[in-house]
């Protein structure tokens, strides 16, 4: 039996494998081999090639040159088809879910079973019944997506990759948008399909999960595979220095703080959708100059609303926020120009739609919101050399590369764009900073950096208001936490009692310390 | 008097299903398109087209059905083209529709005239070249019966096979979306199409299957104008039907039972603006000429202006699929 195993030909090997797009190498001789009944893992930094060589491997695109192999047998792949015929299941990073359908129908698409869908309906319930029995993925059938959690919308992504008897199940960044706790459930299921001599590949960024559930490792840098691991010999700070090539600390010491009078002060704040739902309600805290309050919980529990709020991009219905002595209330609104002009800096969530304009120039965008200004000319016309010349400052200052102000903002690496963005707003010396998903995007070498300028910022006095779906940001810079869930807030904590556990428990749902 | 304002009634109501047939199949049409994430505004433009080849191929073969299937085969051309440019090209899907109409417009002006000289008509179509109405069986013997009867002659009875086979189009299109295979894939390909993608079916495919239903019923709709309800084709005489239509589906959230009854309260409408002029009505009394008139243009923007009810597209709509 042991002959048996190590004997066996590798579930999946891939021999130089190359794939590009337009002058973009995606993938450039890439060479892999996953054992069969392994959980193998694929790290790398955003844009490092890993989606791009899962979906090759799933047909979803054509390889332009090299070799794939599966359990042995040379194959080609022309389409998603050809590789579900294979036992290749594959989870999206983004959920391939019909939102108005209901979970059955999700489940049955592409698999119907014949013209009408009466048998295949019957034969996808008794398929959902097995997967429940064996692997605990309980679901129910008549539910539609739209009204189930992103956890379980998950498992009915991994069950419509498996139902079919697949062996090899592939998962892209399957805990991002996870709590805690579900990232754990989420675990578990792999590990039972595992001891059912499932294959899996997991991509993912994160290091710990990695080191949890992984029996082996293959780092991407630059759409090459750097290194393969075995995860028993290797370490976190290992893994980090193969996707970067150079050391990182992948925490920033943060010191202490010294937080001083209250800068900005929320209370009973309410909030509903324009679709009438309520996604923010009596919420209620307050940032002091010197600290970092940091909002936990998964997205879409109302923290881009309250960002957008504060940042008087939104109306509210009850309560009031008060920057710097000025009380905004649902009567008394302010234009986000207002409130910029106060001093407040929005360094906003979604850098592609509300930082930048990605077909303007590098110095046109550092100018955003501020263009106004006496600095940058006068009258109607702008002053383009002095503008340029502040782009060249910001750009040196913060390290964006390259440092070109004539360059388009979309031809700028995500980390580089954000740096754009945060010099741009960091610039004006902000009272208040409030920031949104910092470092969403943003490559391991360019997330220190960034982290480094906001405890700078913070120790100079500026009161910061943080959120972030990456749970080890926010307990890594935070000096409080509030946790937030369905638009609630769930309680604050000090970060010097908050945990992963405790935080996890919070955001999914269950409050417990009351508001200090 | 069974009163003059009930048949009068009834006989709108008969009129009504006469107005709103071609409206139910291009509505249908529509359907098919747009739940597969294709815009269609060049409904209109094969429905001219549809009526156009009819009313010529039923004049120059003496044959109504060779007409009625040439003008499906036109229109599926049609739907082809728009389907060669908004699936394989990926092209705006509103600016092909809008060439396709413009095209429609153009080209049955200009072949009738080269055809038949009579500044852009048909010659006028006999019986034979005509889908006429059907007598459905014991008419005279359930004359005799108040009420029924005349419901039975009026209302059941007398219509031609487009009218039925456009009825019978309702339920087929609703068993259709819901319960086969291509329902299912069709509906999933409108909101998702990485989701169809990824569960190995191909877009491009499922997409053309779509916009050929649509030109099959647009077909059948341009043949019931010429060669059915009228006796010949005379330019432009679609008159912004295929619009109709496509608002139809869309008050009727893309959902076949909800837009057969759109279709038949557009219908209804325009029917009552001709036979209810000067009719008393109960408790209104005698309504003005102008605002029965006007009526169907006022519930059209006020409908389509969203105050009645809130439509949901499917979410894919509009936006061409790229890997």
């Amino acid at each position: 039996m042991q002959d048996d195993k190590t004997s066996a030909a590798p579930a999946i090997e891939l021999i130089d494998i190359c794939k590009s797009f337009g002058p973009v190498r995606a993938n450039r001789d890439v060479s892999l081999r996953v054992e069969p009944g392994t959980i193998h893992g694929i790290v790398g930094e955003n844009g490092a090639g890993k989606s791009t060589l899962m979906n090759v491997l799933y047909g979803h695109y054509q390889a332009d040159s090299g070799e794939m192999r599966v359990a042995g047998q040379a194959v080609i792949l022309r389409s998603s088809a050809d590789a579900i015929g294979l036992g290749i299941g594959m989870v999206h990073q983004h959920f391939m879910l019909v939102s108005n359908m209901t979970v059955l129908e999700n489940v049955m698409l592409g698999s119907e079973g014949g013209p009408l869908l009466r048998s295949g309906k019957r034969e996808t319930l008794n398929t959902l019944k097995r997967l429940a029995d064996d692997y605990g993925m309980e679901v129910d059938a008549d539910a539609v997506i739209a009204d189930l959690p992103v956890g379980i919308r998950q498992r009915i992504e991994i069950i419509k990759a498996i139902k079919g008897g697949a062996r090899i199940l592939i998962l892209d960044e399957p805990t991002g948008v996870l709590t805690p706790g579900e990232a754990d459930k989420l675990f578990e299921v792999l590990r039972a399909l595992q001891r059912n001599g499932v294959t899996v590949l997991l991509i993912t960024h994160k290091l710990d999960e990695i080191m949890a559930i992984t029996d082996a490792v293959s780092v991407m840098r630059h759409g090459e595979i750097v290194g393969h691991r075995r995860t028993q010999d290797t370490s976190p700070a290992e893994l980090a220095r193969l996707m970067v090539g150079r050391d990182v600390l992948l925490s920033v010491d943060r010191g202490s703080a010294n937080p001083g009078e209250v800068l900005l002060q929320v209370s009973e704040l309410a909030c509903t959708s324009s679709r009438g739902r309520q996604v923010l309600s009596d919420i209620s805290f307050d940032v002091r100059s010197g600290e970092i309050f940091g909002i936990a919980g998964v997205s879409g529990n109302g923290q881009t609303e309250l960002l957008e709020v504060i940042a008087g991009m939104r109306k509210f219905e009850a309560g009031s926020v008060a920057l710097l002595g000025e009380t905004i209330t649902p009567g008394a609104p302010k234009t986000p120009a207002q409130i910029r002009d106060l001093r407040v800096a929005h360094i906003p969530e979604d850098r592609h739609q509300f930082g930048l304009i990605l077909s303007f120039d590098a110095k046109g965008n550092a100018i955003l919101g501020y263009h106004q200004s006496a600095d940058y000319g006068s009258g109607y016309f702008l002053d383009e050399d002095a503008v340029a010349t502040h782009c060249n400052k910001l750009m040196s200052d913060h390290d964006v590369r390259p440092g070109n102000p004539a360059l388009a903002a979309r031809n700028f690496s995500g980390g580089n764009q954000q740096k754009l963005v945060i010099a741009r707003e960091t610039d004006t010396d902000p009272k208040i900073l409030i920031v949104g998903q910092p470092t969403r995007g943003v490559d391991v070498g360019a997330i220190e950096f960034i982290h480094r300028q906001l405890l700078a910022l913070r120790d100079a006095g500026c009161a910061i208001l943080l959120v972030s779906a990456e749970l080890d940001e926010i307990i890594g810079l935070s000096d409080r936490i509030m946790v937030m869930n369905g638009g609630r807030q769930m309680g604050i904590l000090d970060s010097a009692d908050a945990g992963r556990d405790r935080l996890g428990t919070m955001m999914a749902g269950i409050a417990e310390a009351a508001t200090p | 008097m069974m009163s003059e304002f009930a048949f009068q009634f009834l006989l709108t109501l008969d009129a009504t299903l006469r107005v709103a047939t071609p409206l139910i199949l291009c509505a249908m049409a529509g359907i098919f398109s747009e739940r597969s994430g294709i815009i269609d505004i060049s409904l209109e433009g094969k429905l001219l087209m549809g009526a156009f080849v009819a009313a010529t191929v039923a004049s120059l073969s003496g044959s109504v059905w060779l007409g009625a299937i040439c003008a499906i085969a036109s229109c599926v051309v049609l739907a082809l083209i728009h389907g060669f440019a908004c699936i394989t090209h990926r092209g705006n899907q509103v600016v092909s529709g809008l060439a396709i109409n413009m095209l429609a417009s153009g080209l049955t002006v200009t072949v009738g005239i080269a055809l038949f000289r009579q500044g852009g008509q048909t010659p006028p179509l006999g019986n034979t070249e005509r889908f006429r109405p059907v007598e459905w069986w014991f008419v005279d013997a359930l004359d005799a019966i108040p009420v029924i009867g005349p419901i039975y002659r009026e209302l059941i009875s007398n219509h031609n096979i487009l009218v039925y086979v456009a009825l019978v189009m309702v339920p087929v299109t609703a068993l259709l979306l819901y319960k086969t295979r291509f329902g299912l894939r069709l509906r999933a390909v409108g909101e998702v199409p990485e989701a169809v993608d990824s569960a190995g079916v191909s877009v491009t495919w499922l997409r053309y299957r779509a916009v050929i239903l649509t030109g099959l019923f647009c077909g059948l709709a341009g043949a019931y104008l010429s060669t059915a309800q009228g006796a010949g084709f005379v330019r432009e005489m679609s008159a912004g039907k295929g619009y109709i239509a496509l608002a139809a589906v869309i008050f009727g959230n893309w959902r076949p039972v909800p837009v057969l009854l759109a279709c038949l309260l557009f219908g209804f409408l325009e029917a009552a603006s001709t036979r209810l002029q000067g009719i008393d009505i109960p408790l209104i009394g005698e309504a003005p000429t102008q605002l029965m008139l006007a009526l169907p243009y006022i519930m059209t923007v006020l409908l389509l202006a969203g105050f009645v009810g809130k439509s949901t597209p499917p979410t894919a709509i509009g936006e061409p699929y790229q890997k």
